[in-house]
């Protein structure tokens, strides 16, 4: 129940050691023992999307992944989203769009929007509603959303 | 001009980049502890044995407290002080808080809560609507009925006379937060609480009961909420008491979050009704007589029951004019979660009925469901009989459908496109589409009158920068920002210069929750008044130092014109700073000409009215039942729109909250009163795969609104929510296609509920 484990990850770019119980969440380690608290829990098993982030570059449910199990990974939050490039590009898209309104969702919706983009997604609206259907959003009904990732695709909103 | 840009939401920068802070992400002090409830499994009964020890044995726990340790009030109630914190001997709901536990963390207080010995006798749990009825379980007296006219004589002389019942289920708010709060004692005794709550003052005001201290000792604030909703309007409350208790018990700060199956346990959702009605009407489909009865499961307790259960009769007339009506409401007392507020507030139960009615009408008398909607609707302005009146004797002054929807019947291509849907479903066996325009036309005011009343706080420092403060709440629907456009406005600077802060009782009291649309209306007005104060007062004494007319200087683009001369707006603060001018003043908004009595059912309970409507196109699964909706078109009036971006955002997402409502949510109690659908697992809210693949909004370019609201805007929050109501009937249409019955399409209309009505529909044809 308390056994703990050492662990390195890398995380932002900067590489991080801890000692965590085994069966604490990736999710919660960033947000209590890191404070980066831009990734957010909303249902904690995997539906809602929410917690949605990068382990070495693929999307990943942080509430489903143990701490322990990035050790040796590399993490990327939303906190550590490049400032230029296509994740900059998303953020500008996101806020010139509307693509949020509570914005709680918006950190996993930018994780899984850019997967999408990164790994060669075109900008065929119903592609885009596919991926990004593992991720809620309440509020916006998700026009704006594809919207946005639209716009980045078709080089329509730079960084 | 900083009103009616389309300007995005002011935290937008801090989302995108993981800065925003909700309740649960404020840094927390050292020994900061967690908080879980200990929850009823059973729906009704006596707690005869309740054995903590070995939650107090539990790792990390540092105090257990039950329902005779509180020192104060156990109630967390909106109202009616008939909901205890924590179960007082008896427990009324499966997910009852029984005790709390407060431990050094989130995860050891829920296993340690695991751990109590309960024991509890089961009495006779009522679940439903007819065990309710059968049990007469309800809240106040008896049903409420109001009446116009003489509906038995009219119904006994209507040429047809058509009856049936519709029954829709509730809805979880499924905010993306859930439920939070954070309480950080004070000296003196006094509490901070951050909560995410639409209704800081509510949170204050039952914390100062919980801990017996005057209001004036417990602050409370809110920056934002991931989504309310109507659900963190009172479901809060609970949360930010036990906090503070524990605050107080222990002397440390306390947070509380509820991981998502407790939310959706424990926690109201939206009401399900049945609703009977009779109808009487002529061969034009004309409505001559309607008598609605509604009944609604309110659960355990009371809750914003009453005023909710008013508003859905508020709206049985949805957009048509009746002469004579009887709407009739059963608020029934069951053993459930008590059900709350949830945009639209009975609101959208109410006007479903009536849009069923119309729909059944229409498919009596073989005729499009939209000219016997036309053929009811109130009279505008300038038609005959105008002004009507509606079931609750309110004259309709603004009406607009008629507009509205010619406009949407043009821009949506309504007519060809039922044609073409009528050809496709004559020459497809397996496939079935289905069309429907509906109307929305949604009373704006809070029902308890004096809640229409807002305040603001507005301070302009020495150095030209404004910081703003109202009672509003932001939920992510885009208050914070049209209401520092108002401000903007009233000093002609730009929207930057005005800082939005945390909505906080310590600096503008007595606030009622942002809720009832109301947001905008009333905080933006109260708002514009305390800069007006504060120009004015600018104004005269920059005028004095030019000899000119007060009324003749000029706030403009980040400058002040005066006598002549030029300034920014910084050096004129600075002026008037020096010049030792009060910078800072508070504003104060009252909704004019509102009256209503609740109990006779008359009155003016609504400031105006907001309009709009919907064509849906859906396609349907004879075989097994599953749907998809094809293309949205929605022409709505957000009058003249503070900010069209953020109203377009409301629009957008209302309508899909409210198509999800109707089709894929579906909450299910067992025989035991378990909600057995207590996460998004089992719970369906819409994915973006489930948003309409063509989905054209607009906001009504004629938008003005006639009463005298803040630039002539009207609310946006809760009206869209109801145009969803086109998605459920567009279901009903396309399996109207199946047989010659009309389908009685039933809410949430899941594909298992669509393929027993096409099932029936094909029995109906013999």
């Amino acid at each position: 129940m308390t056994q703990t484990r050492t662990i390195t990850l890398t995380v932002n770019g900067d590489s991080v050691t801890r000692t965590v119980p085994v069966r604490m969440n990736l999710a919660d380690f960033l947000r209590a023992e890191l404070g980066l608290t831009g990734t957010h829990v909303g249902c904690e098993h995997g539906v809602c999307g929410a917690c949605t982030l990068h382990v070495d570059d693929a999307p990943v449910r942080s509430c489903l992944m143990l701490a322990v199990q990035a050790d040796g990974a590399s993490v990327t939050t939303v906190e550590g989203l490049a400032d230029s490039g296509r994740g900059a590009a998303l953020r500008a898209a996101f806020t010139a769009r509307n693509a949020l309104q509570c914005g709680y969702c918006t950190p996993g919706m930018l994780a899984s929007a850019l997967d999408y983009i990164d790994t060669g997604g075109s900008a065929d609206r119903a592609a885009i509603r596919e991926h990004l259907s593992g991720n809620y959003c309440r509020c916006t009904g998700y026009q704006a959303i594809v919207d946005a990732v639209c716009d980045v695709i078709e080089g329509r909103v730079t960084a | 001009m900083s009103v009616a840009k389309p300007l995005p939401h002011d935290a937008a920068a801090l989302h995108v980049t993981g800065r925003a802070r909700y309740v649960d992400d404020i840094p927390a002090p050292r020994g900061t502890l967690s908080l879980a409830f200990g929850l009823s499994d059973t729906a009704h009964g006596r707690i005869v044995q309740l054995d903590l020890d070995a939650v107090r044995a539990a790792p990390g726990v540092v105090d257990v407290f039950t329902a005779a340790d509180l020192p104060h009030a156990n109630d967390v109630s909106p109202a009616a002080h008939d909901e205890p914190l924590l179960a007082d001997g008896t427990v009324h709901y499966v997910g009852q808080p029984i005790f709390c536990v407060v431990a050094d963390s989130h995860l050891a207080a829920r296993r340690a809560a695991r751990r109590a010995v309960v024991a509890i006798e089961p009495l006779p749990a009522i679940l439903t609507i007819d065990e309710a009825l059968a049990a007469d379980s309800r809240f106040e007296d008896g049903p409420l009925t109001w009446t116009k006219g003489d509906v038995d004589a009219a119904l006994s002389h209507a040429p047809h006379i058509l009856e049936g019942r519709i029954e829709m289920g509730g809805q979880e708010h499924f905010y993306l937060e859930g439920q939070a709060a954070f309480a950080l004692p004070q000296e003196n005794g006094d509490m901070l609480v951050h909560a995410s709550s639409q209704h800081p003052t509510e949170i204050q005001h039952k914390v100062a009961e919980a801990l017996g201290l005057p209001m004036h000792g417990v602050r409370v604030e809110v920056r934002r909420m991931g989504g309310g909703f109507g659900g963190k309007e009172s479901q809060g409350n609970a949360l930010a008491v036990a906090c503070a208790i524990a605050a107080m018990r222990t002397g440390r700060p306390c947070r509380m979050r509820y991981d998502r199956d407790d939310d959706m346990t424990i926690t109201g959702k939206r009401h399900d009704f049945r609703i009977d009605y009779r109808v009487g009407y002529d061969d034009a489909g004309r409505m001559l007589a309607v008598d609605f009865t509604q009944y609604t499961r309110c659960g355990w307790a009371q809750d914003l029951s009453l005023a909710i259960a008013d508003r859905a009769m508020l709206h049985a007339d949805s957009s048509y004019h009746l002469t004579d009506a009887r709407i009739t409401s059963h608020r029934l007392k069951t053993n459930t979660q008590s059900a709350t507020a949830y945009r639209g507030f009975g609101g959208p139960q109410g006007m479903l009925a009536m849009e069923r009615v119309v729909d059944q009408i229409a498919h009596a008398l073989g005729r499009d469901p939209l000219e016997v909607r036309r053929a009811n609707f109130y009279a505008a302005e300038g038609a005959p009989g105008y002004p009507q009146t509606t079931p609750y004797h309110m004259a309709v002054e603004d009406f607009v459908l008629d507009r509205i929807v010619d406009e949407l019947v043009e821009s949506s291509g309504y007519h060809a496109r039922r044609a073409a849907i009528a050809e496709w479903n004559a020459t497809n066996p397996l496939l079935k589409k289905g069309i429907a325009l509906t109307p929305v036309k949604f009373g704006i005011s809070f029902t308890l009158t004096h809640l229409n009343q807002a305040g603001a706080l507005v301070h302009v420092y020495q150095d030209g920068s404004i910081a703003m403060n109202h009672g509003g709440t932001e939920m992510g629907q885009g208050l914070f920002q049209k209401v520092a456009q108002v401000a903007a406005q009233g000093f002609g600077v730009p929207v930057e210069t005005v800082r939005i802060t945390a909505t906080d009782t310590a600096k503008v009291p007595n606030t009622s929750a942002t809720a009832a649309s109301s947001g905008s209306d009333l905080n933006g007005m109260a708002v514009k008044a305390a800069c007006d104060t504060i120009r004015d007062r600018m104004a005269a004494h920059l005028a004095s130092e030019h000899q000119a007319d007060p009324a003749s200087v000029r706030f403009a683009e980040g400058m002040v014109h005066v006598g002549g001369e030029s300034m920014t707006f910084a050096e004129a603060a600075w002026r008037c700073y020096t010049a030792r001018v009060s910078l800072s003043a508070t504003g104060f908004y009252k909704t004019p000409g509102i009256e209503w009595d609740r109990i006779r059912g008359t009155g003016r309970p609504f400031f105006y009215f907001a309009y709009g409507a919907a064509v849906t196109e859906v396609v349907i699964d004879t075989l097994s039942g599953e749907n998809r909706i094809l293309r949205t078109d929605i022409l709505h009036d957000a009058g003249a729109s503070l900010n069209p971006a953020l109203d377009i955002g409301q629009v957008e997402g209302g309508y899909v909250q409210g198509a999800g409502w109707l089709t894929t949510e579906e909450l299910v109690w067992d025989d035991k009163g378990r909600l057995r659908t207590h996460a998004p697992s089992t719970y369906k809210i819409p994915a973006c795969s489930d948003r309409p693949p063509v989905f054209n909004v607009a906001l009504w370019s004629q938008g003005h609104n006639r009463s005298d609201t803040i630039y002539r805007s009207k609310a946006v929050g809760e009206p869209p929510f109801m145009l969803g109501i086109s998605a459920l009937l567009a279901l009903s249409d396309a399996v109207a296609a199946c047989g010659p019955a009309y389908p009685a399409l039933d809410a949430p209309a899941t594909p298992e509920r669509v393929l027993m009505a096409v099932i029936r529909q094909r029995d109906s044809g013999g």
